[in-house]
């Protein structure tokens, strides 16, 4: 009987620390934080990543899943700026998991690392879906990985000191190749430079402001509001005016209203994965941006 | 900036320096002097380069130059960011969360609503579906905020249309424990089941479902302490257990030292590929009830006074399943969700409590009843839903003891069928309309229509799964 218990509280033991000694577990919010932090682990870390790219980063919910996945993670990696108020904040809370508490080594939000674009200057619902410490979707613009990346693997580092050397050249090794490809993307993307553009949802500001495309108009009335007929009309007014070569949506978003548009413009509509694994292309985050410019050069043709 | 750092210089050099006061000569104070002109010189050269490097790399993280040269060439620890938000100072910025939810209905019952009753049960607390006509729903006043390092606070008061004020939660949830543990302590909504932890306001339908009214007279709030515990698995699995005061229907209050009512409940639950997701429950509450008196009316028509002592027991099951393609909820998505209750109590049961018939008799008391719901809500386009939910009620076998020479449990199901369709324009606004055909007491049938408004304003919550 003794040995039972003794075997008992060793399998129980084993069970309890046993997932914290193999990899680091990392929770990444959206898919892209997940990619990073893959590109800057590699098989020293292990990834749960908790929304998909056809998810609308603003509506997750706090499901069941993602809270038993949150109890056990090391490290969760967030964009911040609000994009994820609607369930991070329960999730943790539901969690009772203190290390990956805001303001915890294990929790780590991108945008406190980039400098964000569209800080509105007026707070007030009356404006729609805003987020008051300006645009979250950092990810179009792959130069905010490069200001991600450092910290980032600083922060690995931190919680798993054994493997600091390992992140420390992975990082290294990262940079090179990303700041290489970044160099790639912005020759190939120089001949959209000033391309007019209308957008669906205001998700790409990164990108824009990036490849210096011009937008032109917006699809939605106010931020994440959906389409209304009125408010199509009046873009349709405007891009009689003022013509543009595409209209842009993120995979995820619903494709009626820039359908209706472009059926009335004669415009290409562009989809773009948004994220990793927002289409075929765009399988890792080389893929994310190699696949966007090649989508936006097809569009501007 | 430099001013501090020189005057720390200076201080650092009056501890190392001991003998400064013992004997000072010209010569020495000259040179002191000297030094610390030097040390000064060489902070200001060093704070400026410092300075300079700041612009830099601001210069350099600012999104119009190509991030080719931003890139450090080993990671670097992060750099502080400065998290106050500019214009927030002084004691304000400590201010916790506030929201405010606004509801109002417009209500047209066929039947009158001041006879709402559920054949066969008694609960007490308010159930009656409100009044004809216009009419303030509840409003809801929120605040939370992390108390320190430890705890996390949050307080709900609903004002009532009626003008009275009624604590609905206030809790504190100690943050500190780790290991999957979330102790929490204070006024909250029981875990017991799936609907009970929500605020009304977050219901698909304008009313609880039946199941609800007549096992726990609405909600079940515990004025206690809770203990939930998250398993260390990739699947959700969580226990939790509470004790109260158990003075909420169906206990009353007992004046009494020690813990009145007991909870005990698991949930688990997870994802079934990308677009679905489920959760399940069971949940046991145990309680014990003294004088719960209430009219009842007598085999001969007499509207009796009665009153139950004994032990209350209650079983829930309850499920949820939401479908989701690909997890994106939000163009269109589906919800499906039950529960069943099962309760048994036993202990005394007296008739004519206020001897008002001339007679009183206290006798044995058996009963075991339940009921459950079932429900949908089809979200078909963006802010467009539309949902029906069933309830039925089960009186059971009631044994009456001696007390069956005047009382007779009905054998008539109370049940209901209820459709609605909302409107979500923005997260923070809903608008619905509901119609119910309710048969609650045989030969009775209520038609109800509903029309509610919700708003919410202030800081943005996060809705439970």
């Amino acid at each position: 009987m003794r040995s039972h218990l003794q075997w008992l509280g060793a399998a129980l033991l084993a069970a309890w620390v046993g997932p914290a000694c193999a990899a680091l577990s990392v929770f990444a919010t959206v898919p892209e934080w997940g990619a990073l932090a893959e590109e800057l682990g590699g098989d020293k870390v292990r990834i749960y990543t908790a929304t998909n790219a056809l998810q609308d980063p603003h509506h997750v919910e706090a499901k069941p899943s993602l809270i038993a996945r949150a109890r056990g993670a090391d490290l969760v990696v967030a964009t911040g700026a609000e994009l994820e108020i609607g369930w991070l904040p329960l999730v943790l809370q539901q969690a009772g998991n203190p290390k990956v508490a805001p303001g915890k080594p294990g929790y780590f939000e991108a945008a406190a690392f980039v400098t964000l674009l569209d800080k509105p200057t007026r707070l007030d619902r009356a404006e729609g879906d805003i987020h008051a410490a300006g645009d979250p979707h950092i990810q179009t613009d792959p130069r905010n990985f490069a200001r991600v990346a450092a910290p980032l693997s600083a922060r690995l580092a931190e919680l798993d000191p054994e493997n600091a050397a390992w992140y420390q050249s992975r990082y290294k090794a990262f940079s090179e190749r990303w700041n290489a490809a970044i160099a790639n993307w912005e020759k190939q993307a120089a001949p959209l430079k000033g391309t007019p553009i209308v957008v669906q949802h205001k998700a790409f500001t990164y990108l824009i402001a990036w490849i210096g495309l011009k937008e032109v108009a917006t699809l939605e009335p106010k931020p994440g509001v959906e389409p209304t007929t009125t408010h199509l009309s009046e873009v349709l007014a405007t891009l009689q005016r003022t013509p543009a070569k595409m209209v842009l949506r993120a995979a995820y978003q619903s494709d009626r209203a820039s359908q209706w548009i472009a059926e009335r413009t004669k415009i290409a509509a562009v989809t773009l994965p948004f994220t990793v694994g927002g289409d075929d292309g765009a399988r890792d985050l080389y893929g994310l941006f190699d696949d966007t410019i090649g989508r936006l050069l097809k569009g501007a043709q | 900036m430099s001013n501090s750092l020189w005057a720390s210089g200076a201080l650092a050099l009056t501890l190392l320096t001991p003998n400064l006061g013992v004997a000072a000569t010209d010569a020495d104070l000259a040179e002191i002097r000297d030094q610390i002109r030097q040390l000064k010189e060489s902070y200001e050269a060093r704070i400026q380069a410092l300075e300079q490097r700041l612009k830099e790399a601001e210069a350099r993280t600012a999104p119009a130059p190509p991030a080719t040269a931003a890139a450090p060439p080993a990671p670097q620890p992060p750099a502080p960011v400065a998290p106050v938000a500019a214009g927030a100072t002084g004691i304000a910025v400590f201010n916790p969360a506030v929201s405010a939810v606004l509801q109002g209905t417009y209500h047209n019952f066929s039947q009158d609503p001041n006879q709402y009753a559920l054949s066969g049960f008694a609960p007490s607390g308010d159930i009656a579906p409100g009044k004809r006509g216009f009419s303030l729903g509840e409003s809801e006043l929120a605040l939370s905020a992390n108390v320190d390092d430890k705890f996390y606070g949050n307080l709900i008061v609903s004002l009532t249309p009626e003008n009275t004020l009624s604590v609905e939660e206030a809790y504190g949830l100690y943050t500190g424990a780790g290991n999957g543990l979330a102790p929490k302590f204070g006024r909250f909504y029981s875990g017991l089941g799936y609907l009970n932890d929500q605020h009304q306001h977050a219901w698909d339908f304008v009313d609880a479902p039946l199941v609800y009214q007549a096992f726990l007279g609405g909600q079940y709030d515990v004025d206690g302490v809770q203990l939930k515990w998250l398993a260390p698995t990739d699947e959700f699995l969580e226990f939790g257990g509470e004790l109260g005061s158990g003075e909420g229907f169906p206990g009353t209050s007992r004046n009494k030292n020690g813990v009145g009512s007991g909870i005990v409940y698991v949930h688990t639950g997870g994802d079934i590929g990308t677009s679905n997701s489920w959760r399940a429950g069971l949940s046991y509450l145990q309680t014990r009830a003294q004088n719960r008196d209430y009219a009842q009316t007598d085999i001969h028509g007499n509207d009796a006074q009665v009153g139950f002592s004994g032990s209350s027991k209650l079983a829930v099951a309850d499920f949820v399943w939401k479908y989701a393609p690909n997890g994106n909820a939000q163009d269109t998505n589906f919800k499906l969700q039950a529960e069943y209750f099962w309760r048994r109590e036993r202990g005394d049961f007296t008739y004519d409590r206020d001897g008002s018939l001339g007679f009183m008799n206290t006798s044995n008391y058996g009963a075991r009843q339940s009921g459950f719901y079932v429900q949908g809500v089809y979200q078909f386009m963006p802010a467009w839903r539309v949902g029906a939910r069933y309830d039925y009620l089960i009186p059971g076998t009631v044994d009456y003891g001696s007390n069956s020479a005047y009382l007779v449990n009905p054998s008539f199901h109370p049940q209901r069928s209820t459709v609605m369709v909302d409107w979500t324009p923005s997260e923070f606004s809903r608008f619905r309309l509901q119609y119910a055909q309710a048969r609650l007491r045989e030969g009775v049938t209520d038609n109800e229509f509903f029309l509610q408004y919700i708003l919410t304003l202030g800081a943005h919550g996060a809705h439970k799964y």
